[in-house]
């Protein structure tokens, strides 16, 4: 027993010395702890994390060192004879609950503390209602005549970068280490003024979702039906990144969230140039692509657009159609239209839909199709809905040389 | 005496031998071997899953799966070793321990007994069927989550189905401990006298009477909200998509302390046996187990704090969490001190129990980060919940399962496995059980969420390193079948007390233990 024990210690030795020497090297390169964050919720947060954590460490530390005491000490091989003398003792019984005890609750009173400031959402400088997609994010922007920031509405999609997009797509032979903030970047970020509170508003079109930037402290999920609340008060200017946080489908992987800190002043301007800082006027809708459109209802983006009354040519649908196609259907139908029989998602080349009745296919667009994966993407502006189907129609060999005005859209709705 | 015995064998003779002695068995033993067997191929199955998750995480971008049967292998890797391989397994433990341990000649139920173990191979056949069903298996979490469990596509009656199945197995194996252990004990066997492995199951099978058809409810709500028009979770009809995940985690926390509570049992068992010493605080150690149990049903909405509860709420279940670290903490010391001044020797029961000691009280240690709210705002669904769970289940659970079948092994079969390989396996399962799930931390608290099937490249070194440990830890459970395997064949004949240090009745049968056992009861002291 000690000669093999003995033969094992070299080998266990020079494991554990190695591992030492690689804690330092870890630290250094490899992110090992939470993000301490530029908030005041995320500072305390992180505090809170690192008390808790050394708590335990020492805890471990006492445990663990009189079990390991005790497997040197008592072992039958070094002669040690069991002492049955006693064998249980309320007094330490009772020390050993009550200590727990004591340091649970110097836990608690600082934690409870932290959770009612978290809790605390009243007198926001901005408030931002985000709605959580099957895959992408809608960021609307509530404004107030009298409001610092903005005096109206405006809101967009917010949805994975195209690089990132088309690299983790499998087998595509893109080397990922080659994209920047690779699954962490967005066509559109949602921007906010640095040292301001703004109160995030969360809920769902379809499953659930959550909302979470670490550098911002914690995450809350978005519930269809439901709005949640949260804030956060970004004290330093700059860019942070995070994730959709709750599963929500196959592409759960694929919906970054990207915030940027600003100065008041360049958020002022970033309001203006969104058409949020006019006062009074209709609905901004802002898609991502940048292109601005004027939107006659007031429910978010499920706006006409301004294109409505000029005819889009059939290279522009078709131009404006694969990109939009790209956005917001080729998760599922797959770039090449080929759809992906292991998820259940139907081929759009040669499909009935998309090669058949043109009147079917805009009401599967607008209303989706009960009982499967397909959604309605009623909340799409016309021009897109319009450049969607016309590439379906043409595309991967569909070729019908049909195409479908905004206009007709809007007339569909 | 003996020849009485014998005599009364012969009676049996005439039992059923081949597959019908499997098909209609109502032998204690024989349903305890096969819910073994059964859950070590669930655990292989479920295992295989695992593999296939971290290939696919081994680097950044999608080498080999679509993100939707990455989804599908998430949510059937946790059904498959939830309710196919740990569960079973303990009942497997159960049936055949409980009984020896107690002094009856069998469990109460011996035909109910039967169709509870008969259930769940349909079970799984059917759920396992799905994976080859268009639109695949259930993709959205073993927690079926609705609105995105309604998205499943012709597999979704299938799970459901299953879950029921499932459910009755595990509520009429709970009935059988129950009754075996209140009215089967030999006399002279108070309460508590009983060894704490039963003491345990007892208080296991109470939590899954209770809390086994809380799911059922949850699930039949889901069935109904797609097939009958009802909208109980559909916040287009009315309903409350949140009031599944209250009833699902009002079922799910107990359902972590039914995974845990008989490996606490299993430990308790092997501590004092190894080190020669009977069990300290032994009273304790019952109340504990019972404060664990009361508590499991108070902590649930721990699990969904991100889900926008009221203050009030969010504190209670923060406060009522950090109390299960007291009597889990009693439940060490009292192992701790069981050791002290003991006598110990390390054969590889005692040593899957260390593993047991050590690395589920590091599971603890991240519980109890977990409990802490805001601190949870921010672990909520990342890694850091992966590696804790992992922590608590693999060397938790599955390390007191495996210390359980080297500890009974010899008397199930009459030979002693083979100790340096036993002991190899130890080695290599608690190393790379640990350069699997450590890692874990680190990625979580870096801000990687889990579920997902790809991931930003800062996340990607530990990724790696976790991706290679699953690797050797999964293929070093091939030894383990070996080793039980071959002793099952053969190997040294193992004595009737097997353990130097073993007390108890399941130790005073021969081994291997025959057929039929305790036929008159044993008289305790």
């Amino acid at each position: 027993m000690r000669e093999r024990f003995r033969r094992f210690i070299p080998s266990a030795v020079r494991g554990v010395i190695v591992f030492l020497l690689a804690i330092p090297a870890a630290l250094a390169d490899w992110e090992v702890n939470l993000m301490e964050g530029v908030t005041p919720i995320s500072r305390d947060t992180f505090e809170l994390h690192m008390i808790i954590f050394w708590v335990c460490v020492v805890i471990a530390v006492v445990v663990f060192g009189v079990i390991i005491y005790s497997l040197y000490a008592f072992r039958h091989s070094r002669g040690a004879v069991p002492d049955t003398s006693m064998l249980h003792s309320t007094k330490m019984e009772i020390v050993w609950t009550i200590i727990p005890i004591g340091i649970l609750v110097a836990m608690a009173i600082p934690a409870a503390e932290t959770l009612i400031r978290i809790e605390d959402t009243r007198s926001p400088d901005l408030t931002i209602k985000v709605t959580g997609y099957q895959w992408k994010w809608h960021y609307e922007y509530l404004g107030a005549p009298d409001d610092a920031f903005v005096k109206n509405n405006f809101g967009f999609f917010s949805n994975i970068d195209a690089a990132s997009n088309a690299a983790r797509q499998v087998d595509s032979g893109i080397d990922v280490y080659e994209i920047e903030h690779y699954l962490r970047n967005v066509d559109k970020r949602v921007v906010v003024p640095v040292n301001r509170k703004v109160r995030i508003l969360l809920t769902s079109n379809d499953v659930l979702h959550a909302w979470w930037v670490p550098e911002l402290g914690g995450k809350r999920d978005a519930i269809p039906g439901f709005v949640n609340e949260m804030w956060f008060l970004a004290e330093e200017p700059g860019v942070y990144r995070g994730q959709c946080a709750e599963l929500c489908g196959r592409d759960h992987g694929f919906m970054p969230i990207v915030v940027e800190v600003q100065s008041e002043d360049d958020f002022a301007r970033w309001v203006t140039e969104q058409g949020g800082a006019a006062g009074g006027g209709p609905e901004v809708v802002v898609d991502a692509g940048g292109a601005m459109t004027t939107a006659d209802s007031g429910d978010g983006g499920a706006g006409s657009s301004a294109a409505v009354d000029m005819d889009m040519s059939f290279d522009e649908l078709m131009t404006r159609g694969e990109a939009a196609y790209l956005t917001n259907c080729s998760a599922c139908h797959q770039p090449n239209g080929q759809g992906l029989e292991v998820g259940g998602f139907p081929a759009l080349a040669g499909s009935a839909i998309a090669t058949g009745d043109l009147a079917a296919h805009v009401d599967q667009v607008l209303n989706g199709k009960p009982g499967t994966a397909m959604a309605s993407f009623a909340y799409l502006s016309d021009a897109d809905i319009a450049a969607i189907i016309t590439y379906e129609r043409n595309a991967w060999g569909n070729d019908t040389g049909e195409m479908i005005q905004p206009a007709d859209i809007k007339a569909a709705r | 005496m003996s020849h009485t015995a014998e005599a009364h064998h012969d009676d049996h003779h005439d039992a059923p031998t081949g597959i019908k002695r499997w098909l209609f068995a109502t032998n204690h033993k024989d349903i305890g071997t096969m819910y073994l067997v059964f859950s070590l191929v669930l655990f292989f199955i479920g295992g295989a899953m695992a593999m296939v998750i971290r290939a696919e995480l081994f680097q950044p971008g999608l080498q080999f799966v679509d993100p939707g049967f990455f989804n599908q292998m998430t949510t059937m890797h946790a059904l498959m070793m939830i309710f196919g391989a740990v569960m079973p397994a303990f009942v497997g433990l159960a049936n055949w321990m409980v009984p020896l341990m107690v002094g009856a000649p069998d469990m109460a139920l011996p035909r109910m007994n039967n169709w509870s173990f008969w259930i769940l191979p349909v079970a799984f056949s059917l759920l396992l069927s799905t994976l080859f069903m268009p639109g695949g298996s259930p993709a959205g979490g073993w927690t079926m989550y609705p609105p995105l469990v309604m998205q499943t596509g012709d597999a979704f009656p299938f799970l459901i189905f299953s879950v029921h199945l499932m459910g009755m197995s595990s509520i009429m194996g709970a009935i059988n401990i129950v009754v075996t252990i209140m009215n089967m004990r030999a006399p002279g066997m108070s309460l508590l006298k009983m060894p704490l492995f039963v003491w345990t199951w007892l208080i296991t099978a109470y939590l899954l009477i209770l809390a086994m058809p809380v799911l059922a409810g949850a699930v039949t709500m889901l069935l109904t909200d797609e097939y009958f028009g009802t909208s109980f979770f559909n916040a287009g009809g009315g309903g409350d998509p949140l009031m599944f995940q209250h009833v699902f985690w009002f079922f799910g926390h107990p359902e972590v302390y039914i995974m845990i509570l008989p490996a606490f049992g299993i430990v308790s068992q092997i501590i004092p046996t190894f080190a020669r010493k009977p069990l300290f605080g032994y009273d304790s150690m019952v109340y504990a187990t019972a404060s664990i149990a009361f508590l499991s049903f108070i902590v649930w909405a721990h699990h969904m704090f991100t889900v926008g509860m009221p203050l009030a709420g969010q504190l209670f279940f923060m406060f009522s969490t950090m109390l299960i670290a007291v009597p889990t903490g009693v439940k060490v010391f009292n192992w701790m001190t069981t050791m002290w001044k003991g006598s110990m020797t390390f054969e590889t029961p005692m040593l899957f129990a260390f593993g047991f000691l050590f690395l589920f009280t590091i599971g603890g240690f991240s519980g109890l980060m977990l409990g802490i709210t805001p601190a949870d705002f921010q672990y909520h669904d990342t890694y850091f919940v992966v590696a804790h769970f992992h922590y608590v289940l693999v060397p938790g659970a599955v390390f007191a399962i495996m210390a359980g079948v080297y500890f009974w092994l010899p008397k199930w079969t009459g030979h002693m496995y083979n100790e340096k390989l036993g002991k190899l396996h130890f080695w290599l399962s608690a190393i790379f059980v640990n350069v699997t799930f450590f890692p874990q931390h680190f990625v979580g608290l870096a801000g990687m969420p889990r579920r997902i099937p790809d991931y930003a490249t800062q996340f990607a070194d530990f990724n790696m390193i976790s991706s290679i440990g699953a690797f050797v830890f999964g293929a070093s459970q091939l030894l383990f079948v070996y080793i039980v395997w071959s002793c099952v064949r053969g190997g040294e004949k193992a004595t009737q007390q097997v353990w130097e240090g073993a007390e108890g009745l399941e130790w005073t049968v021969p081994s291997p233990a025959p057929h039929h056992t305790f036929e008159v009861a044993p008289e305790v002291k």
